[in-house]
This record gives structure tokens, sequence and C-alpha cells, in this order.
């Protein structure tokens, strides 16, 4: 199965943003993906995805009031794939330099152009082993910030055998990490029970 | 339940403390709380050491104090196990008692008294079998199996020979078990022989047999040793009725009755002071052996107003002496002379190092009980005394320790008489003279502060009276922990125990006593096994 999804089109040391291959098949909110910057391996999680037009200065209009259906659009307008795309936001969280993975930022962002992957689930289990990832992701406020966070423990607990006992363990981490902000750690509990 | 067969479960982690307050310990969040209990054990696991100690003290403690006005919803299973350790946790308080070292010398020098603390974030775990084990030792020659300590099966032991060292204590509220605790040390005494008992058993309650709230009598001295235990009474009449054969009838002659008998009774008689005074101007009168005699001869004539007049004696105080010594007269083990040397036969049990039960009867009242007590005691006392200063001298061999029981101990050793009294005198003279008491009372607040500090192992049930709490802990160290586990014993059969004989306080679980089997484990055997253990014996022989 493919897992190279899309490629960094902007890159920063906190965060970078890839081009979906295919559009409007964005990795799912809070996956890991990863990336490289040729010799070191960067993970990160996906936030905010968009689709618009590859031309900033063309919006998109609306075409389908004749049309039976949404697929037809496409059908009738095949310049369409071409005048849009899909991006999406990825958290730089970690990197792994010769096969050791660091929960903290990589020394440098990913070249641009660098292939961005899915994780198999063993990946997953493997990063999302410690959770020490959890202070940079929460430190991202913009965007949808703790959604992001939620969402990827959701999907992490997915690779997991005891998925209940890791989100109580990420539960627990949690509440020592937002410790004082009651209201933001229940919110994000509220989220990730199952 | 452990982990590594010999380890108990682990807790939590030490978060800070001191050596007098003790240690704040924080519970894992797997740690449930309500499973902890005070005056539990518990082993940190410090860097050099380990600590053995109590639980004294449990609570609840959040993280963000905003957690405790706007609860999370914990009927939520999820949110209630994330919570549970992080956002609020349990925390314990442990008063480390004694340092076990890690090196091989310090190993077998066994437990020391602690003079330091663990590290920060030391690891704390439930006290293992072992451990208790080590701690408080097997049952062997000197040690006596009392009780097991609270939700474990260890054995809590006794060093009997350091026990009768020293003057000590067994307290607590009424029908709380202090009498069957009693009994349970007494046969600890005569089964490691480590000392000759003189009891005192106002309630007939360990010569023959006792009572037990729950069910049928309980087999006590006598019956369990009857090689061992000589039971003498005051009252031959109630031990035929309750079908007791005793050894001997105890006597006691006026001519035994000394003025500072009197002076102890003077509560009990309502005595006034010039009333005692006036017993000492008798004694000079007649003579300290026929005052009594010479007092109850006085009649109504002038030559008793003539005698009164010369010894200048008001008439009132005569006349409330007279009512109060009337009151002696009625007890029919008083007479004018007595047919035996009572003391000369006590002494000589207790010189075949036996033990001697003197049983009370029906004369239950304190009158009586601390006349007698204090009459016998005095001049087995004075024996000892002899004897011992006369090893001392010669460089021989002392006499064999004599532990003396009594109970009303606070009728002996209120301070306003324990300064005077025998049993006042033996409690704060202590094991110089190898005689010590074993004091049992429920009122340990009435008992003398001084002989109070002076007794060397303590047995208390429940208490709630904060005055006695407060007496019976006088002189311990950690008291103010050690108050929370008293004050929260059970009602019945928990004891907390602490002193010269253990290394540690410890509330235990009193030893099943009363069942055949236990009466096995006290060394006794029915009738029909000693004879079927004979016939096979004799069978061995030919």
């Amino acid at each position: 199965m493919p897992t190279r999804i899309g490629e960094v089109i902007r890159a920063s040391s906190q965060g970078l943003t890839a081009e979906s291959y295919e559009l409007h098949s964005p990795p799912p909110l809070g996956s890991l993906v990863r990336t490289s910057d040729g010799e070191i391996e960067i993970y990160g999680v996906v936030g905010n995805a968009a689709t618009e037009g590859t031309d900033s200065g063309r919006r998109p209009v609306a075409r389908g009031r004749d049309e039976p259906d949404e697929e037809s659009i496409y059908r009738e307008h095949p310049q369409l794939t071409k005048l849009l795309r899909t991006t999406f936001d990825v958290l730089v969280v970690g990197h792994s330099e010769s096969g050791d993975i660091r929960h903290y930022l990589p020394p440098r962002p990913p070249r641009v152009h660098s292939f961005v992957h899915t994780c198999e689930q063993d990946e997953v289990r493997r990063f999302t082993g410690s959770l020490d990832f959890l202070p940079t992701l929460l430190s991202v406020r913009d965007g949808p910030g703790d959604e992001v966070v939620s969402a990827c423990l959701r999907q992490a607990s997915a690779a997991h055998e005891d998925r209940r006992g890791f989100l109580v363990r990420a539960g627990k981490e949690l509440s020592l990490l937002l410790n004082g902000e009651l209201n933001r750690l229940n919110a994000i509990l509220r989220r990730i029970r199952l | 339940m452990n982990d590594h067969g010999s380890r108990g479960e682990r807790l939590g982690i030490v978060v800070g403390g001191s050596l007098t307050e003790g240690m704040e310990v924080k519970l894992d969040s797997a740690t449930p709380i309500e499973e902890m209990a005070v005056g539990r054990y518990v082993v940190i696991e410090g860097q050099k050491s380990r600590f053995f100690g109590m639980i004294n003290d449990v609570s609840l403690g959040t993280i963000d104090q905003q957690m405790t006005v706007t609860p999370p919803d914990v009927s939520d299973p999820f949110i209630a196990d994330v919570v549970a350790g992080t956002g609020t946790y349990g925390k314990i308080h442990v008063v480390p008692m004694l340092a076990i070292g890690g090196d091989a010398m310090t190993l077998l020098e066994g437990p020391q008294p602690v003079k330091t603390v663990p590290t920060h974030f030391s690891k704390v775990r439930e006290a293992s079998e072992q451990d208790v084990e080590m701690v408080f030792g097997r049952e062997d020659e000197t040690h006596f199996y009392v009780g097991t300590p609270l939700d474990m099966e260890t054995k809590v032991c006794l060093n009997i020979e350091e026990f009768v060292k020293r003057s000590n204590g067994v307290f607590g509220k009424s029908g709380t078990g202090k009498t069957f605790f009693t009994r349970l040390l007494l046969i600890g005494m005569v089964q490691k022989s480590a000392a000759a008992n003189l009891i005192f058993d106002m309630h007939n309650e360990y010569g023959w047999e006792g009572t037990s709230e729950q069910g049928p009598k309980v087999k006590a001295l006598k019956q369990l040793f009857p090689s061992k235990v000589a039971l003498f009474t005051l009252d031959a009449e109630s031990a035929r009725r309750r079908n007791v054969s005793t050894d001997f009838v105890v006597e006691i002659g006026y001519n035994e009755i000394e003025p500072e008998d009197i002076e102890l009774l003077k509560e009990t008689l309502n005595l006034t002071q010039p009333a005692l005074e006036a017993v000492y101007q008798f004694a000079r009168e007649f003579g300290e052996q026929r005052w009594l005699e010479g007092f109850f001869d006085l009649d109504s004539g002038e030559e008793t107003k003539d005698l009164l007049k010369r010894l200048n004696i008001p008439e009132s105080s005569y006349g409330n002496l007279r009512r109060g010594l009337t009151r002696l007269k009625r007890l029919p083990f008083l007479v004018q002379r007595a047919r035996d040397n009572s003391v000369q036969r006590i002494l000589e049990h207790l010189d075949r190092k036996m033990h001697v039960v003197l049983e009370f009867g029906r004369y239950t009242d304190v009158t009586a009980y601390v006349l007698v007590a204090n009459i016998l005691t005095r001049r087995i006392y004075d024996q000892y005394r002899e004897r011992t200063e006369k090893a001392m001298g010669e460089d021989k061999a002392k006499p064999h320790p004599l532990v003396i029981t009594i109970e009303e101990a606070h009728k002996f050793l209120n301070p306003a008489v324990a300064e005077q009294t025998i049993f006042g005198i033996i409690a704060r003279e202590m094991r110089k003279y190898r005689v010590t008491l074993l004091v049992i009372d429920q009122r340990p607040s009435g008992i003398d502060e001084e002989v109070m500090s002076q007794l060397g192992t303590k047995a208390t049930y429940l208490l709630d009276n904060d005055k006695d709490i407060d007496s019976v802990l006088t002189g311990v160290s950690g008291k103010t922990q050690l108050k929370t586990v008293l004050s929260k014993l059970e009602a019945k059969q928990q004891a907390l125990i602490f002193g010269h004989a253990l290394p540690m306080p410890v509330v235990i679980r009193t030893r099943d006593y009363g069942s055949p089997e236990s009466y096995k484990e006290f060394g006794f055997r029915e009738a029909a096994e000693l004879k079927r253990q004979a016939e096979e014996e004799i069978k061995d022989l030919f």
C-alpha cells in the first residue's frame, strides 16, 4: 500500500505545509505522518487541511446548478482537478536519527518537496509509546489547537492493543501538563473518551 | 498479591516530611486509598537502608484547587480513571520507626531506631510478612506470640525476658479485653518461665477459669499448667461452690496490719486526716503488732476516754476511725491470729519457681483487695530485697524475678498514695530487687505520672477519655501520631502495644485464646492425650 501521500511545499522548524497528491484526500486530522530532511526522519501530526484554487487570484465558482449530482460536475469539467489543490498543515512533534525516536524538534526543518508519508500502525505505536510529544503539541495555540491533540490521541490509540489503557495514560499526562487549566483539560478528556 | 514473592505491593513515593513529624507519602494512582488503614505497616526503601514505619494518617489531595470547586465528571469511568492519582491523589502519613541497614553488618545487628529520613521519592511499599517477622521476631525461648498485626498473619512476639525486667501496664476501657490479654501475658510468663508470678485476682479470672463474653468459660492458669501454678484463696467457701480446688486458704492476722496499710485505705474507709494520725498514735501506744487488736478491745468506758485524752485524740476522729475499722472487722479472712503464715507459704511456692494466684472469692470490694495486696506485697518485697542485697554482697545469683499483678491499679498508685505504698516503690525502683509489677487499669489517668512513665511495656485497648490517652502515652516518642492510632482502635481485641519488650509500637489483634487448638499451642494436653502418651511410653519400655 503506497504510503507516499504528498509533498512539502512550505517548511519551518515547528511545522510544514504539504500538498496532497490526491485532491480532497488529506490524511486524517491528528494522524501521524513522516517526512525527512535527507538524513533525519521528521514526524508530525496532521493539523489543519484545506482545499482551494491553485491560483489565489481565481476563486472557484459554483457550477452544479444543472448537474444531476456532484460527481458529474468533475466529469463535465475535468480541468477542475488541476485548478484545485488540497493542502494540509503538519505540526512537527519529533524526529528519528539513525533509528532512535526523539520527541522534540529536529535540528533543521525538512526540505521543500520532501515526500510526506503516512505512518504504519507499527510506527505509530513506536512513536506514541512515549507521550513526551504532548507538550510540543499542546504548545501550538493557533489553528484547531486542542482538537488536534484529541484527534491525535484517538488516532494513536487505535494502534495500541490496550486502547483504553493508552488513553487513560495520555489523560493522566495531560492532567499534569494542563495543571491549572481545568476547562481545557476537561474539553480534551471529553473528546478522547471511548 | 506480591510482585516478587517476598515484597509487599508498591504503594507510592515519599514526597516530604521530617523525622519528628513523619513522612508524607503520595500514593500511586493504582493504590486504592480506601484500603489504607491507620496502624498498618509499610516499608520505605531508602537509598542505604530500609525504614520500617506505621501509617498514622490518610488524606486526600488535589493538584488544582479549582477541581474542588468544579469537580470533574467522575460518573464517567474514563474520566474517573484519568483523574485518580493525577488531578486528585491520596496521601498517607507514615512514621518511620526502625531502620534496617542494607549491608551485612547492620543486617546482623537487626533493626535500629530511626535517626534520619529516607530521601525524596523513595519507594514505599506494604510491609511483607518477612519484614514484620524480621522486626518482631519469631516465637522461641524468649519470644511469646501475643497476636497478629492488622490485616496480616504474621506473629507479633513479645520478648518476655525483657518484659519482666520492668513494670508493665495493661490499660483500656472496661470490656475491651484487658483481662483476656493479661491472662495471655501471664501464660506467656509461665510458659517461658521468665519470672515467678503473684497475681492478686480480684474477680477470680486468672486462677482456674475465666469468663469470656462470647461464649463458654476459658481455661486459666491452673488448668493449663497444673504443676506450675498454685491457687490460693481468701474465700474457701466460694472456691468450693465454684468447684475449684485450692492449694491454700489465706488468713490475715490483726498483727499483720500496720498503720501504713490503713493509710492506703483512707479513701475507701472514709477516714479523715486526724483519724489517720490517731492510728499512728495507737500504734505507738499498743505497739506495731498489737495496735489493731488493742483498738478493737477498747470499750466505751472511762478508760478509753482517758486514753484518748492522754493521746490527744478528739472524740470525733476516734468515732470516724472506729466506723472505718469496724468495716475491716467484718472481713472473714481477717482473724485475730492467723493459723499459718501466708506470706511464708507464698514465698515457698515462688521459690520453687511456681506461680501463685490469690483469688478473692466473694470479697471483691476494693477495701479487701487493697488491704490484702498491700500487706502481702510489702512483706514479700522486703524478703526479696533482703535476698537480693545478700546476693549482691556475696556475689551469688540474684533471686528468680517476681512479677506482681494488680488490678484497679489506680487505687494503689494514685498520686496521693503512690509515694508511700509499696507498689509505688516497686514501680519506681524497678528491677533493682527483681520485683516488678503488671498493673491493670481502666483509668490510667488516675495513676501517678511518675509511675506511668516508669512502666516498661504498655498495652492499651481502646480508651476514649483524653486524659487517659495522654497519661498512657506519656514519655513515648511520636505521641501525637500514636494518639490517632489509639483512638481508632476497634472496641474489642485490638490493642496498641509499645515499649521496652518490643522494637516499635504495634497494633495487634490479640491471639486466639479459648479454642482447644489454642490450649494446645500453650502446651496444654487433655487428660485423654496424656493417658495415651503414658500408655505408649509404657509400651515402649517393655
